[in-house]
């Protein structure tokens, strides 16, 4: 536990608790970032370069940028604001904390918690490309399978509602 | 005697941690190397508003600055006294926080780019291995910079800059990553460091750069391409075009943020530059084997100020597209192109070195090239436009 972890812990915790608590939704979704920022600033100080750089690339530069699209296309100004604090938050927080009692107990008796930790693995953008083209293709191609789909799909929406229009 | 000038700021730095204890060596060389950043990349940028504002006074028939020193070499000094003078007006109606926190987002993205660029042989700031991916991650959060800036402002001409912006943005990341890939393939490697290696050396005279092969000339044309619609420059300029939405994301910013986002936005189209010259252009290396004795750092700020001039003389020459024929133009020309390139580098990779090589690659690529052409131009009559002035 050293003093850049605690930093970017606070600053992660910091940030997705904002998310929560801000009545402003795009102002939520800017913290939000704060947290992804974090989480990602994390992933680099393990050495772990790729998913890092790959966290930021695709949570603050495109998820991000959807959630932000989402609310402006569907928000509007005079729309019913909400209270940040649901009627029934003490009935939440007793089975969130249930929950959290329920994993924590698990994991506490997980053999993982007494196991040695392993050599750190040298891990470099070459070996990942290498795993992915070779052990892991299979995968990899059902999830392209998948998002070519999903593209595919979206485009389709997209034509309907111009003939409509017509 | 020519590699020690060529070296000569490595070695001061050398020289500079010598004096510093070991446990605040690497503080000491981070610092400075940013200050370097900082203080040579925007003197780049004032001798660049100078360049661009004569280059293009001269293309459109007029003079351009010529009041404040000799060839009005002064101007951009003028310029940065009023900017910081000028009274910073904040609408009343803005998201104070977040109006503030834009311009200081965007420098700073702008500026963490550089920490990849090798600017001369040895002198790249961090080797990260990942250098390419730190790069467009680090391009990826000017987006949310300028949606910042956009929304904050609470006026519909500003938010409707920002969409455009962020619209355009997105669009072209797509075929830039892409069109860069075709190198990282190539090169084995995601470090700029490396890549710049594997363009090194000469046959003849003739440098190994990976613009003179069929995939390297359409790739750096597709990167060149969405680099000037990354950084918003005309014929990519809607987000600001002032004929419709005035300034765009920054209208309601005003003396020293504004001028934050003006150095934001060069600042991204010089990285952005630099990364097509450290892809592409062979990036410190000398274009010619005898020229090699002139340093490495002199020769990648030729290349970058040569890539400069030509984003200055497309400005002063193509209109503005429209918003439809932004979106085209990246769907259906560039992003198939990058593809189909990428197809290309890997049979150029396969197949055994040769004029046959050439041959089919140069195929592969010219016809795609063609018929997109010709399906862009699809429905579309071009003629002889007759304009009615105001009599």
């Amino acid at each position: 536990m050293t003093v850049s972890f605690l930093i970017l812990a606070v600053v992660t915790v910091a940030g997705t608790a904002a998310a929560m608590g801000l009545r402003n939704a795009v102002h939520c979704v800017l913290a939000l970032t704060v947290g992804f920022v974090g989480i990602a600033a994390i992933y680099l100080q393990l050495d772990a370069q790729f998913v890092g750089l790959t966290q930021i690339m695709v949570y603050v530069g495109a998820v991000a940028i959807l959630a932000v699209f989402a609310i402006m296309m569907t928000h509007s100004p005079t729309s019913v604001q909400l209270p940040a604090y649901s009627s029934f938050w003490l009935a939440g927080s007793v089975v969130a904390a249930a929950v959290f009692a329920v994993l924590a107990w698990a994991i506490s008796l997980s053999p993982a918690y007494t196991r040695q930790a392993p050599q750190e693995p040298d891990v470099t953008a070459q070996k990942i490309g290498d795993a992915l083209m070779h052990r892991f293709v299979l995968p990899l191609e059902i999830m392209g399978l998948l998002l070519t789909a999903a593209l595919i799909g979206a485009v389709v929406i997209a034509m309907d509602r111009k003939e409509e229009m017509k | 005697m020519t590699q020690f000038i060529d070296q000569i700021f490595v070695l001061g730095m050398q020289w500079l941690l010598n004096y510093v204890p070991a446990g605040a060596r690497s503080l000491v060389s981070a610092i400075v190397c940013v200050v370097a950043v900082v203080i040579v990349f925007p003197l780049l940028f004032a001798i660049t508003t100078w360049l661009e504002r004569k280059g293009l006074g001269r293309i459109q028939n007029r003079f351009g600055p010529n009041r404040v020193g000799p060839w009005g070499l002064l101007q951009p000094i003028a310029d940065a006294i009023k900017s910081l003078t000028k009274e910073d007006i904040v609408p009343i109606q803005a998201d104070h926080v977040v109006h503030f926190l834009a311009p200081v987002l965007l420098v700073a993205a702008a500026f963490l780019a550089y920490a990849v660029l090798p600017v001369g042989r040895n002198m790249v700031l961090v080797n990260l291995d990942a250098g390419v991916l730190f790069f467009f991650a680090v391009g990826s959060t000017m987006e949310l910079a300028v949606f910042m800036a956009g929304w904050s402002s609470r006026s519909k001409y500003s938010l409707l800059g920002a969409m455009r912006a962020v619209a355009q943005m997105i669009s072209y990341e797509v075929p830039m990553v892409l069109a860069s890939v075709v190198v990282i393939m190539q090169a084995g490697s995601l470090s700029t460091a490396s890549i710049v290696d594997r363009q090194a050396g000469y046959t003849g005279i003739w440098p190994h750069w990976f613009v003179f092969t069929p995939w390297g000339i359409v790739g750096f044309t597709l990167f060149m391409i969405a680099a000037t619609a990354e950084s918003n420059r005309s014929p990519f300029d809607l987000p600001e075009g002032e004929s419709e939405i005035i300034a765009g994301y920054y209208i309601e910013y005003s003396g020293f943020k504004f001028a934050l986002f003006f150095l934001g936005e060069y600042l991204g189209m010089f990285a952005t530059s630099g990364m097509a010259i450290t892809l592409f252009l062979g990036g410190w290396s000398a274009p010619l084997s005898v020229l090699t004795f002139i340093p490495s750092y002199i020769w990648f700020f030729a290349k970058l100020v040569t890539l400069i001039c030509g984003f200055i003389w497309i400005r002063g020459t193509l209109p503005r597209l429209r918003m439809d024929q932004l979106m085209n133009l990246a769907w259906e020309f560039i992003l198939p192109m990058a593809l189909i390139n990428m197809l290309v580098a890997g049979i150029w990779h396969l197949m055994p070195a040769g004029p046959l090589r050439w041959l089919v690659c140069s195929a592969i690529v010219a016809i795609p090239c063609i018929l997109l052409g010709i399906g862009l131009k699809h429905k579309k009559k071009f003629q002889v436009r007759t304009y009615r002035y105001a009599e």
